[in-house]
């Protein structure tokens, strides 16, 4: 979706907020959050890419003026009541800093059994994360084939970023088969299918207001098709993912 | 395509929020009371990248493939499994890419959809990694982003920006420091800078920020 986290080539955000000797959080609830994600993840409920666009669709302004984890927070209530695993009683005594466990039964969510993380399971858990390669899937193109992202606004879930959308690249590199998340955050399975490192030229995504060389940008199959037109032809011939 | 949207409307909230402190504690509290959440195990979350994960574990990746050529080329070959043999993988680094830094090529990893951060050699993101000011400009102006952390390379150097959009994670090789022939593992991974694996910094230059 054309969402507010879509920020590549944007201005007026200002400068950096660099902080030295930064803390890893920035108070006690943020560590909550990070626990209560990972934690509430781990059961099985959704994944990582239903999670992102929980986030993302988040109301623009909302999204643009919350911190990292408060969006997280946000998201992990909406993927909560959507689930069933908290009730809308419950999402608005936890927005009014109540104590939900007082929700009356008849308002409150029942209550299900699910895989919950337990502490020996913690370590075993983080080590294996969560692969997204897969087996199969032969690929369409190859490193040094012209491509063209195409022009697509889907209203759903994707990882093209608009500023490549439409415009001309190089593939630099060929992933195999990956887990699309344009269908996996919507639930319905892994659909998996090639993915790439596509090499666009910085003028190519901004004319002449850029000082960048390059941008890579990882690409599903999908989201490209051959680029026929040679008249830009000046992103042939350049390096590869990086100096090998 | 569907919008997945329009069966939550979380957006008009029916009433002003609370501090986030206390949504947070109330949420946990009723995830607890549920059952849901086990706190042993969000204590043992918390304890993992409080303590055990942070850059230091990519700093030793670096000087590794400092010294040892052949390590170098099987990290740029595949950096997943050359990872691995040091110890480190796992949640928000299952599929890993070194990128290395040569004269004249400077490259800079961003996420400009979210914040992907290669976790288990980076730890946790700091807050300009997330934030929009960064991912925005990055991909577009990073002469400009990198002049902010004091980073000024020369003006025929080209710099390669990775926006990590897939689940794969970036780590950049930054360049050995010049006068550190004879430096240790150990002495050449305390040159090596969070801010220079993501490309913010160059190793054996104190992080501006």
């Amino acid at each position: 979706m054309n969402g507010p986290h879509d920020v590549g080539g944007d201005q007026g955000f200002g400068p950096l907020p660099l902080e030295h000797d930064e803390p890893l959080f920035h108070g006690d609830w943020e560590r909550r959050v990070l626990a209560l994600t990972l934690a509430m993840g781990a059961t099985g409920q959704w994944n990582l890419d239903t999670s992102r666009s929980a986030r993302e669709s988040l109301p623009p302004a909302r999204y643009l003026s919350s911190s990292y984890y408060e969006i997280w927070f946000e998201a992990l209530l909406v993927l909560l009541e959507r689930k069933g695993l908290i009730s809308a009683a419950e999402h608005r005594a936890i927005d009014r800093g109540t104590d939900p466990t007082l929700v009356p039964a008849g308002e409150a969510a029942d209550a299900v059994s699910l895989p919950v993380l337990r502490p020996e399971r913690v370590a075993p858990a983080l080590a294996a994360g969560s692969p997204t390669a897969r087996p199969g899937a032969s690929s369409r193109f190859s490193p040094g084939d012209r491509v063209r992202v195409r022009l697509m606004n889907p209203r759903g879930h994707t990882r093209a970023p608009r500023y490549i959308r439409g415009r001309p690249g190089i593939i630099s590199a060929s992933h195999g088969a990956h887990v699309f998340p344009d269908v996996h955050a919507l639930g319905k399975g892994e659909a998996s299918e090639p993915l790439y490192t596509v090499r666009f030229l910085a003028t190519d995504l901004w004319g002449a207001d850029t000082s960048a060389e390059a941008i890579q940008v990882d690409c599903w199959e999908s989201y490209l098709e051959a680029d026929t037109d040679s008249g830009s032809g000046s992103a042939a011939a350049q390096p590869g993912l990086g100096e090998r | 395509m569907k919008d997945d949207r329009q069966n939550d409307k979380p957006a008009d909230h029916p009433v002003p929020l609370a501090d986030i402190e206390l949504r947070v504690r109330a949420l946990e509290t009723l995830l607890t009371a549920r059952g849901y959440v086990d706190p042993a195990a969000l204590d043992a979350l918390l304890e993992t990248y409080e303590s055990k994960i942070g850059p230091h574990n990519g700093a030793r990746v670096v000087a590794r493939a400092w010294v040892d050529p052949a390590y170098r080329q099987r990290l740029l070959d595949d950096a997943t499994s050359a990872v691995a043999e040091l110890g480190y993988s796992g949640r928000q680094g299952e599929h890993l890419l070194a990128v290395a830094n040569a004269p004249g090529v400077h490259h800079l990893v961003v996420c400009t959809l979210c914040s992907c951060y290669p976790w288990p050699v980076l730890g946790l993101p700091p807050v300009w990694y997330k934030s929009p000011a960064f991912r925005s400009r990055a991909v577009i102006d990073p002469r400009g982003v990198l002049a902010e952390f004091g980073l000024v390379l020369a003006p025929e150097t080209r710099i390669e920006v990775h926006d990590s959009t897939a689940e794969l994670r970036y780590l950049v090789l930054p360049e050995r420091p010049a006068g550190t022939d004879g430096f240790d593992e150990g002495q050449l991974a305390a040159l090596v800078s969070r801010d220079a694996m993501i490309g913010t910094a160059l190793a054996g230059i104190p992080e501006a920020a």
